[in-house]
């Protein structure tokens, strides 16, 4: 059974964090913590298993971990579950390179503004602290079909938000700053940002 | 800030804080927003200002005051506020809090909804917190759903299950022909889940796994399909298929087959094949080949079989990546209690890898070794695990040094290996051993009789080197307490002899005492040390003394009682000191050596009152450990006679053995009694041989006692007088008495001196 899947950057904040047992508030925050204070100690070259800490529970437990560039992605598992299979859930074709079809090219700010899609693409992969589904694109398929229902619901209301976020997210291409046409040189006044 | 700030703007707001504080007073005004949002109750953005708190509990900050937003945008008609009410209720409640029942009708309706999506988030959230009521109440929503909806819906009904079983035993039985029939079924996720329900009713009851047996050729099929079957693109991870459903019923077939030849014959050819056939270059392979490897040494494998599968682990100790190797490690250590030997073909790898940098690798290796080490190979492992605890991590120091003490103890070859082996850890590792080493220690050496002149040697010069590790010094202080003359005498045939001064010894010993380093409990070892070396030197008996009446002022109250004790021997009875320490040394006590020696120490101050003598005779006590008091030097002295006794006669004594501990004490007259923990500390102490002592000796009369060991209980002591005088010796009395805790038995004694006649 799968305790926990923390995910939390390279200073110890939180991105995601999902109990699959009940802790307290203050529990959870120290968890965290803890989980990162290991985790964070770990040479790059050793392997991905941690025996866990105090809090998590007792010795049945173990950290499976990988760091991706800025995120540490943590499994806290006890010793029903294969540890090479949950290496493999976070690392290979599972939970990773899922969220990277779905925002295309994962970085830590899509995990970061976008909190409550990773929890839902979670939801698709691992149940009540146990792995769900492992194909990727099954996943996928339930993820944009439950979006679309979402969008759907919206209906009309939702135009004018949909319109201006459409407009924000376009990429104005870059002013130039000056203009050099022989001897003249034009300053080009520096727009408002549209936002 | 206006109050519908969506979550992307208060999230960047957050960020943009550049100190805690300011981060805090961001979130507390949202926070604000939101409860007075919450408590308005009708208007668009409602999933959105959930949301926000959602992130904001992630944060670590409270939420609870959304718990009831939770369940009231569960029960909105509405997809987007059931699914950020779910998450809510997922992440804030608990069975603990008592909304959580009312989100139950919700759930149940949400169960039979039309929309599958709608199902899935209910089933989602009764998987993570429903509790035992909720549970039962829901079982039979949950049944039907395993039997009769789509594969999407089944694969989620079934890890609900799961959930349920959990935490209500008993509804695995609702469950059971359900899952039976799912196991018929083609779609991956549905096959999954039916194997981990399978798995979790085996596990609960007994009865269930021996129906499940019989689907073990139901499973040994879909194994075969998914090793043989060709490539699959949707299953396929790095050219396995579906390694996941693969592991899992590897598990199972696991706790099939346990204990049973029919299934694990079953099983046979199909584990021979997945062994073989797996491609171990990657790290899915390595995963299906170790749980195959663990489930052929957990059934009743044939041995051909069990033979390839250590072969395998022995590989994965090779491989170079540390994750395979950790992972072998772990499944070594599953079986070194049943194929002790296959393991131990791989005991050179094992012992590498705890020079290895990964300290949960060095982890696994310690535990590993330390379960490999037997009569055979006890020299060379101990020599590898010494090497290691002076290098290991600190968390493993503990575990390392208690490991390499009861290795030590169950195969030691000799005495002195196993005493230069304990003198090694100490001084590597002294600050992390438990407290009893120091009197298992001090028990081993004086069992080792002949090699007291070594001991003492080695440990004085680990006291010249360093007096740091304090279950070292203590050890160190005691030895040459007890054996500082045959450190003295300079000649040592097992070691190096030091040639020292008894200036130089206790100028060692004073460095123990003055250091700050030492603890308070090293300190009265050494002034004990001190104490007796009084006795066993000749010419430096003042400056023992000056050192001793220096701490009779001490701050710590334990060293100054002990050196005013040592000051009152000195002082009052120094015609007795040779006598007292002598008893102390010729028993082996051991866990309470200080507060034993204290006692006896008190007994003589007190007991030689002063006074005249008629009558002399033995005092002979028997508890169960020694001759506590002894009328050496044969003094002038009067034991008054207790109150206590009533006075039935002069002498202080009786003849049973009904004085209680406490009367022990009195029974010497004019005693304060001693603090109770000194006479229940006398009955724990565990007698071993003491030596024949000369108790009396004066005008002819000799007297000599012995001890035996009948049993574990009891004791003999024999009584020897001896009258070499001319003229006869009437009215010898031997009384004896002795605490509550013994008994006395007499044995009629037999004399054979002619010129004495004894009534004893």
């Amino acid at each position: 059974m799968i305790k926990a899947i923390l995910i939390f950057n390279n200073h110890g904040k939180p991105r995601l964090s999902k109990f699959y047992e009940h802790y307290n508030e203050d529990t959870e925050q120290q968890i965290i913590r803890e989980t990162f204070h290991l985790v964070s100690k770990r040479d790059e070259n050793v392997c991905n298993f941690l025996e866990g800490g105090m809090l998590i529970g007792g010795s049945d437990y173990k950290l499976i971990y990988r760091h991706y560039a800025t995120l540490y992605f943590v499994f806290c598992v006890d010793s029903s579950e294969s540890e090479l299979g949950i290496l493999d859930l976070i690392q290979v074709k599972v939970f990773v390179e899922t969220l990277d079809k779905c925002f295309e090219n994962v970085c830590e700010l899509d995990l970061i503004f976008h909190v409550d899609k990773v929890h839902n693409i979670l939801a698709e992969m691992v149940m009540g602290g146990m792995v769900l589904e492992t194909n990727m694109n099954e996943i996928i398929t339930q993820v944009d079909a439950q979006n679309k229902m979402e969008k759907s619901e919206a209906g009309i209301a939702g135009a004018p938000a949909r319109a201006v976020s459409a407009v924000k997210n376009m990429n104005l291409p870059e002013m130039p700053r000056n203009i050099n046409i022989g001897d003249i040189s034009i300053k080009v006044p520096n727009l408002p940002s549209f936002k | 800030m206006s109050p519908s700030v969506p979550l992307q703007e208060m999230i960047r707001a957050i960020r943009s804080a550049r100190t805690q504080c300011e981060e805090r007073g961001v979130i507390q005004r949202e926070c604000a927003a939101i409860r007075a949002q919450f408590r308005q109750s009708d208007n668009g953005g409602r999933s959105h200002n959930l949301a926000k708190l959602l992130y904001v509990h992630m944060l670590g900050y409270p939420a609870h005051f959304g718990q009831m937003e939770c369940v009231r945008m569960i029960a909105s008609p509405r997809y987007s506020e059931k699914r950020v009410g779910y998450l809510g209720a997922m992440m804030l409640l608990d069975e603990k809090q008592d909304a959580s029942l009312l989100i139950t009708n919700s759930i149940k309706n949400d169960l039979s909804h039309s929309n599958q999506y709608v199902q899935s988030l209910a089933l989602c959230t009764l998987a993570c917190m429903g509790s035992a009521e909720m549970c039962r109440d829901l079982a039979p929503e949950i049944d039907r759903l395993l039997r009769a909806s789509n594969s999407y819906i089944k694969k989620k009904a079934a890890l609900c299950a799961v959930h349920i079983v959990r935490k209500v035993h008993d509804l695995g039985e609702l469950f059971t022909p359900a899952a039976r029939s799912l196991l018929a079924e083609k779609n991956h996720g549905v096959l999954h889940g039916a194997v981990v329900l399978i798995t979790e009713l085996c596990e609960r009851n007994q009865e269930t796994l021996e129906r499940f047996r019989k689907t073990v050729p139901d499973l040994v099929q879909i194994m075969k399909g998914l090793v043989i079957s060709g490539y699959s693109p949707e299953h396929d991870v790095a050219g396995i298929s579906d390694p996941f459903l693969q592991v899992r019923i590897l598990r199972l077939l696991r706790i099939l087959g346990r204990n049973n030849e029919g299934a694990s014959d079953a099983m046979n050819d199909l584990l021979a094949q997945v062994a073989t056939n797996t491609d171990s270059t990657k790290t899915v392979g390595n995963a299906v080949l170790y749980e195959t490897v663990l489930t052929v040494l957990h059934i009743k494998s044939e041995s051909g079989l069990r033979v390839l599968a250590v072969n395998i682990l022995g590989r994965f100790l090779l491989n170079n990546d540390r994750n395979i190797r950790y992972i072998a490690m772990i499944s070594l250590q599953k079986i070194v209690g049943t194929d002790h030997n296959a393991v131990q073909r791989h005991r050179g790898t094992i012992v590498d890898c705890l020079k290895d940098q990964d300290a949960s690798v060095k982890r696994r290796a310690l535990d590993l070794s330390l379960a490999l080490v037997s009569a055979s190979n006890v020299r060379s492992m101990m020599k590898e695990l010494l090497l290691f605890l002076s290098s290991c991590p600190p968390e493993l120091r503990a575990q390392a040094a208690s490991g390499i003490f009861n290795a030590a103890e169950r195969y030691a070859p000799s005495q002195r290996w196993h005493i230069d082996t304990i003198l090694h850890v100490l001084t590597t590792a002294g600050g992390d051993v438990r407290d009893e080493t120091v009197p298992n220690l001090i028990q081993l050496i004086t069992n080792a009789s002949e090699l007291h002149c070594y001991t003492v040697h080695k440990l004085y010069r680990a006291l010249l080197t360093d007096i740091s590790q304090q279950s070292l010094v203590q050890v160190a202080c005691w030895c040459i307490g007890e054996y500082g003359d045959l450190l003295l005498r300079g000649e040592c045939q097992e070691t190096e002899p030091v040639q020292v001064t008894e200036d130089d010894v206790l100028d060692a010993l004073e460095t123990v005492l003055q250091s700050h380093m030492s603890s308070p409990a090293t300190r009265g070892f050494a002034l004990t040390a001190t104490m007796k070396l009084s006795t066993r030197i000749t010419d430096n008996v003042d400056r023992i003394r000056s050192i001793v009446s220096i701490y009779g002022s001490c701050i710590d109250v334990e060293l100054q009682q002990r050196a005013v004790e040592y000051n009152a021997l000195f002082r009052k009875y120094d015609h007795m000191r040779y006598a007292t320490i002598l008893l102390v040394h010729s028993n082996n006590v051991h866990t309470v050596s200080i507060s034993f020696e204290r006692f006896v120490l008190k007994m003589q101050s007190s007991v030689f009152c002063s006074g005249s003598n008629r009558q002399v005779s033995p005092l002979v006590f028997l508890p169960q450990v020694c001759d506590l008091l002894d009328l050496l030097g044969g003094s002038e002295v009067t034991l008054q006679p207790i109150p206590a006794v009533g006075g039935t006669a002069p002498g202080l004594f009786t003849n049973t053995s009904s004085t209680t501990g406490g009367d022990l004490l009195d029974l010497l007259g004019g005693l304060e009694p001693a603090p109770p923990f000194f006479c229940s500390e006398l009955s724990y102490l565990i007698f071993s041989a003491a030596p024949t002592v000369q108790v009396y000796e004066k005008a002819g009369v000799a007297l000599t006692l012995s001890c035996e060991k009948q049993s574990d209980s009891g004791l003999t002591v024999t009584l020897t007088a001896s009258n070499s005088t001319d003229s006869d010796i009437s009215s010898f009395t031997l009384q004896a008495a002795v605490p509550k805790v013994c008994l006395i038995k007499h044995a009629i004694p037999t004399h054979t001196h002619q010129q004495t006649s004894f009534l004893c």
